[in-house]
């Protein structure tokens, strides 16, 4: 499956020289541990793919190859020399070339400007002298294949030519390595032909590039070999040749799913409906129904529109073409606040920005998006105490007691006060946007074990998470985002790791055969 | 309670600055403490401490209002012009207000529903303000104000020392104060101030918040030209230059943040006071309008940069102390929440 180039590579078939080597690198984020004793060799004029889950770690690596971290251990060899890389100057200084997710280019600033950034050509006195600048940039445009004009300015080019020109930029540091850091997400098919060209080229010049990526049909069209994160760990690294599709899914995937036992509870009427619902740049056509007593799990990688769907059933975006029933009625919010009257609640992505109040104690966060219905003007600080101390009880929160701030919580515990100010609104919807996301292990238990104890109640829940063996523990149905559409609905039943991560790298459309086989097959 | 705390410190040291500063002033003069006196003191600040109370509120929705000098400048020039058309009192004084409302309004507007910074929308206002309180009165002065109207001004409640705008004052004041320290609107506006997002997830209509401050701040900065009016029983078009300095100055002194999130109202009260009397003190100790000034200025400067310096202190102590899992960072974000 790998496009073998007409051009034969700077060094020919066989074992390639070692370019860039990592050894026992890891990097911890407070107590998240992002990259744990991970070993990687990129060999010159090599295309080496790096696949992986939500959270396997690949930023984390991308980040410390472009100097943005450091790491906590290990060693970094470039060309046999040991490389620590200081920042993101000195990883250009040393040959390191960084093209991130989205292009960071001065929009003002023309396309030959861009390209010499920090390094443009001085004439007499120190002055730019712009005339070499606009060759260079023309001759390696041309080398490139990319009809772009040097002197254009980057305000107005698609997003394909403002990430050709990160490869441009690239170039003109004369790169040992280069990372592409999902350089393919806002591109079209056409586009992403034109970038592969490019690459394949610069691979056979004896750069060593590091391709970054969630589709794994691309991976197989481009890269010579592929290398596996899962949760901060090496998994494997193998040639694409000899893997399969579902080969990588399932390393990807890897671990025994542990599910916990859900006591059975009726699933009641649809309460929420949504159908057709669009939102440009955001997602579209997205249909599904929730239930009382059932959790639908809304599966996806990151960017592929959950978080933005949410925002919609909320009132915080407007939709811009759809429909939204609760209850078999229409409904339109204008605001979070219509959205909450109606019985829709959401706790939040970002728990600190968006979810709470730090510098309020616990009582006054839980009680704020109920102040209206509590109290008609007079706040009764006893009323409010009593309401925290309740849910407080029936959540577990750890804390001294209702008073004290909720910047002094554990992240848990800070969680389980966003779950009791929305509980507290007593919705009929509660939507929950990754819940358990930086928190530990105790409270993620607790957190699930809520979860159930409302099905239970009948409340209709809407599950977003990156954690898939949350995802698949958790729903009674999983709902699949896949680049703003939904890419499949699947049952309690049927969901395996496999069959969610087909669907949500756009794997199940290009291979639909292999993706049924890779769900049925391992038990 | 740690915040609580600390805002009670700042208000007693407030308080004790304060008891100095009459004490100094007791020792000095002979008169300090005769209801004259204590007319005067007031007369000195009253229009700048009406302002403050309004201007407490913004600023604790991290937002701020620099207009408001010229807002009095504007109601003054128009409540003269409509006086000198014939245009009764009762029927002038509403219509200046509303115009209050109006001006308040167009700053609510231009800052909650445009989304631009209050600094610049409201500094833009300022001189459009004072533009058209020129336009409509030019450089004349109208006086001849009703003897009634003046005397609002001048007068006092029957029976007691307290002028009548003092008065209006401290309605404001326990009215303000009770909103902001007992209802859910007064938690919106800590809400709003402390973290603008959280409080839109939770359901607080932030935008419509924000525009109604702005529109008190209106309606009250033209009530304060009102006032101003009637004290020198003259209607200028440039009335009020120069008062937002004081205006914000009072407010942070009070312990309000400048970013927002806190303040109380007593504080704002207290530091009215406080300026007042300094005032008052330096004046009976003959020192020049220019050296007042100063002290004004570097009070501004001193209430900004002591509870900054608290702040930081504090932080660095809690680095040092705390072996815990520490969000503070989280924090600092979440507390700092303006434009």
């Amino acid at each position: 499956m790998t496009a073998v180039p007409d051009v034969p590579s700077a060094a020919g078939p066989g074992p390639r020289p070692a370019r860039l080597v990592l050894e026992g690198v890891s990097k911890a984020f407070g107590a998240t541990r992002a990259l744990i004793d991970v070993s990687l060799e990129l060999q010159a004029g090599e295309i080496h793919g790096l696949v992986g889950e939500n959270g396997a770690g690949k930023s984390t690596l991308v980040k410390i190859l472009a100097g943005v971290h450091p790491p906590d251990q290990g060693t970094i060899t470039l060309d046999g020399q040991p490389a620590a890389v200081h920042g993101p100057a000195h990883a250009r200084a040393l040959g390191i070339a960084v093209v991130h997710q989205e292009p960071r280019l001065f929009p003002d600033l023309t396309v030959a400007e861009n390209v010499f950034m920090g390094h443009a050509p001085t004439g007499r006195l120190g002055s730019v002298d712009w005339r070499t600048m606009r060759r260079a940039t023309e001759r390696r445009l041309r080398e490139l294949d990319v009809p772009l004009d040097p002197g254009s300015l980057v305000r107005g080019l698609s997003m394909a030519d403002q990430q050709l020109i990160e490869i441009v930029k690239a170039l003109t540091l004369d790169a040992r390595v280069l990372v592409l850091d999902e350089p393919t997400a806002s591109l079209s098919t056409h586009e992403v032909e034109r970038l592969f060209a490019i690459v394949r080229r610069m691979r056979d010049r004896g750069v060593a590039v590091l391709f970054v990526s969630h589709r794994l049909d691309e991976v197989f069209a481009l890269c010579d070999r592929a290398t596996v994160f899962r949760d901060g760990r090496h998994v494997t690294t193998a040639l694409t040749a000899d893997l399969t599709t579902a080969d990588l899914i399932r390393h990807m995937v890897g671990r025994a799913v542990e599910r916990s036992p859900r006591a059975e509870h009726p699933i009641g009427q649809p309460i929420l409906e949504v159908a057709g619902l669009s939102r440009a740049g955001a997602f579209e056509d997205i249909s599904f129904v929730v239930r009382g007593g059932e959790v639908v799990g809304l599966a996806g990688l990151v960017g592929a529109g959950r978080t933005e769907v949410a925002r919609v059933l909320f009132g915080i975006d407007r939709p811009h073409a759809g429909e939204i029933r609760l209850d078999g009625r229409p409904v339109t919010f204008d605001s979070p606040a219509a959205a909450m009257r109606a019985g829709i609640a959401y706790v939040p992505e970002d728990r600190h920005q968006d979810g709470l109040v730090l510098d309020f104690p616990i009582a006054t966060n839980v009680s704020l998006p109920i102040l209206t219905r509590l109290f008609r003007l007079f706040v009764r600080p006893s009323v409010e105490r009593r309401l925290a101390e309740g849910y407080g009880e029936q959540l577990r929160v750890r804390m001294r007691d209702v008073d004290q701030l909720v910047a002094s919580l554990s992240g848990g515990n800070q969680q389980k006060v966003v779950l009791a100010k929305w509980l507290a609104t007593r919705p009929r919807v509660l939507i929950l946007d990754e819940p358990t996301r930086g928190i530990d292990i105790g409270a993620k238990v607790e957190v699930h074990r809520i979860i159930s104890e409302l099905t239970a109640s009948g409340l209709g829940i809407v599950l977003i998470s990156s954690d898939l063996p949350e995802v698949l523990a958790m729903s009674d149905r999983i709902l699949v985002l896949h680049e703003g559409r939904l890419a499949a609905e699947i049952s309690r039943a049927e969901a395996t790791e496999e069959r969610v991560m087909f669907a949500a790298t756009g794997a199940a459309r290009v291979a639909e055969g292999p993706a049924a086989g890779a769900a049925g097959s391992p038990r | 309670m740690s915040l609580a705390g600390r805002l009670a410190r700042w208000e007693v040291l407030l308080a004790a600055v304060l008891v100095t500063l009459v004490w100094t002033g007791t020792s000095l003069s002979a008169v300090f403490l005769t209801p004259r006196n204590f007319a005067n003191l007031t007369a000195a600040l009253i229009e700048v401490a009406i302002m403050a109370l309004p201007m407490a509120l913004v600023i604790i929705a991290a937002e701020i209002d620099l207009s408001v000098e010229s807002m009095v400048g504007l109601a003054s020039s128009l409540l003269g012009f409509l006086w000198a058309e014939g245009v009764p009192l009762q029927v002038a004084i509403p219509s200046v207000l509303a115009v209050g409302a109006l001006g308040g309004l167009l700053n609510g507007v231009l800052v909650s529903r445009f989304g631009l910074p209050s600094l610049v929308v409201t500094i833009g206002t300022l001189a459009l303000f004072r533009g058209l309180a020129l336009v409509i009165l030019g450089p004349r002065g109208i006086s001849q104000f009703p003897d009634a109207f003046t005397a609002f001004g001048f007068g006092t409640v029957p029976g007691t020392a307290i002028p009548w705008p003092a008065l209006v004052f401290i309605a404001l004041a326990l009215v303000l104060g009770i909103v902001l320290h007992a209802t859910w609107i007064g938690r919106q506006v800590f809400a709003t101030g402390k973290n603008a997002s959280a409080a839109r997830y939770s359901g607080v209509r932030v935008a419509r918040l924000k525009l109604a401050l702005f529109v008190l701040s209106g309606v009250v900065a033209a009530l304060a030209g009102v006032i101003l009016t009637a004290r020198f029983a003259s209607a200028r078009a440039d009335a009020g230059t120069g008062m937002t300095l004081t205006v914000v100055t009072i407010v942070l002194l009070g312990g309000v943040n400048i970013f927002g999130g806190r303040g109380t109202i007593p504080g704002v009260v207290l530091a009215a006071l406080t300026l007042a009397v300094l005032g008052n003190v330096l004046r009976l100790a003959n020192v020049a309008a220019e050296i007042q000034s100063i002290a004004i200025g570097a009070l501004l400067v001193v209430s900004v940069v002591i509870p900054t310096l608290a702040h930081r202190t504090k932080l660095a102590i809690d680095r040092v102390s705390g072996g815990r899992r520490r969000p503070a960072g989280a924090v600092g974000a979440g507390g700092g929440t303006g434009p």
